[in-house]
């Protein structure tokens, strides 16, 4: 009877080469702000903004694997999955490509701060391996991505759980959500750093979000897809986990 | 029966995605998919013509095909951790239907 249960790990990773033949022949840009496109002042801010936040997630980091060093793994996973998300270059209706973040998924695990770290990591690593974001803006990437993303993430999470209680919707919106927020913070943060002469904040704003967010709306609903899959998995085998962590209630 | 409805939940997310990623390819022609960050960067140019970066990246690939080399690195550390994982919580979910027989 379990033969069924052969889950597709196997095919989920020639899905993730499929997607990225298709996504990588995109041209040499950065992913979220780029090295030196931030002016000092700002890229200091960010970087300001990010570093307590950073603090934070040691600390619960530290916290989660001294009184549960049996969680290492599934935050490995949980790192893990931002990795892989945050490689994929999908194609979206607007003609031009983004990425997944992956970084909801740790929220509603650990917590929001336990991805300000894990986030970070794998924006260091793209900034210097791949020469996408930068070391630069780097405070301001991770603040939108590592720690505004996850924050927002964990709120949907609750937020729905408790107004309609289904856990499947809740992590897709958390997910789906935080992608979306993600990129409307990096629009944000380009806004505030390039006000337009004529219309200020509010038509950067406008300008930059029209980018992202659009191009982003086809690959949040994909983030929250994937997050729901990972999601199933873990329920159906790591279910001691979830218990531990008790995102599943004892005996139910 | 209740985990075979599972598996088929997995197949439709799987080919949720799949679709979503295709679609674009098929609706939108004459598209190079370039980043959306690049497009960002272009605006920042209309916005401030002037403006110049300020720093250089630390490395400097020597092109799109290392590019994607590293990002299918990138891509395969992270799914091969995800199934080692996976993998190994699903067997300790073997062994423990097992041992109570």
């Amino acid at each position: 009877m379990k033969r069924h249960l052969l889950k597709p790990s196997g095919l989920f990773l020639a899905g993730l080469i499929l997607f990225l033949s298709i996504g990588a022949p995109a041209p040499a840009y950065g992913m979220h702000i780029m090295e030196g496109f931030l002016p000092a002042p700002w890229a200091i801010f960010w970087w300001l903004v990010f570093i307590p936040f950073f603090a934070l997630g040691l600390r619960s980091l530290h916290r989660i694997t001294k009184e549960n060093p049996e969680l290492k793994l599934l935050l490995a996973l949980a790192g893990a999955f931002a990795f892989v998300l945050s490689a994929l270059k999908m194609p979206s209706v607007t003609g031009s490509s983004s990425h997944p973040t992956g970084t909801g998924l740790g929220a509603i695990l650990f917590g929001p701060m336990a991805m300000s770290v894990l986030g970070s990591l794998v924006l260091l690593f793209q900034a210097l391996l791949l020469a996408h974001g930068g070391l630069t803006t780097l405070g301001a990437n991770a603040v939108s991505m590592a720690v505004v993303g996850p924050l927002v993430a964990y709120a949907v999470y609750q937020l729905v759980m408790k107004v309609a209680g289904k856990q499947k919707v809740a992590i897709f919106l958390a997910a789906a959500v935080a992608n979306l927020t993600t990129y409307l913070v990096t629009s944000l943060q380009l806004a505030l750093a390039f006000p337009s002469a004529t219309g200020g904040f509010v038509a950067s704003f406008v300008k930059f979000a029209g980018i992202f967010a659009l191009t982003q709306v086809p690959l949040a609903i994909s983030e929250g897809l994937l997050t729901v899959l990972v999601w199933n998995w873990l329920a159906s085998y790591g279910r001691q986990e979830l218990e531990q962590l008790k995102l599943i209630k004892r005996g139910a | 029966m209740q985990q075979k409805q599972k598996a088929w939940d997995n197949w439709l997310l799987i080919l949720g995605v799949v679709f979503l990623a295709a679609m674009p390819l098929i609706l939108v022609k004459n598209s190079e998919f370039g980043g959306a960050d690049g497009q960002a960067e272009e605006a920042i140019q209309e916005v401030q013509p002037d403006y110049k970066p300020w720093f250089e990246p630390v490395v400097e690939l020597p092109g799109g095909e290392v590019e994607s080399l590293l990002f299918a690195v990138q891509a395969a550390a992270g799914a091969g951790v995800i199934g080692y994982v996976i993998g190994l919580y699903r067997g300790r979910g073997f062994r423990e239907v097992k041992s109570k027989k």
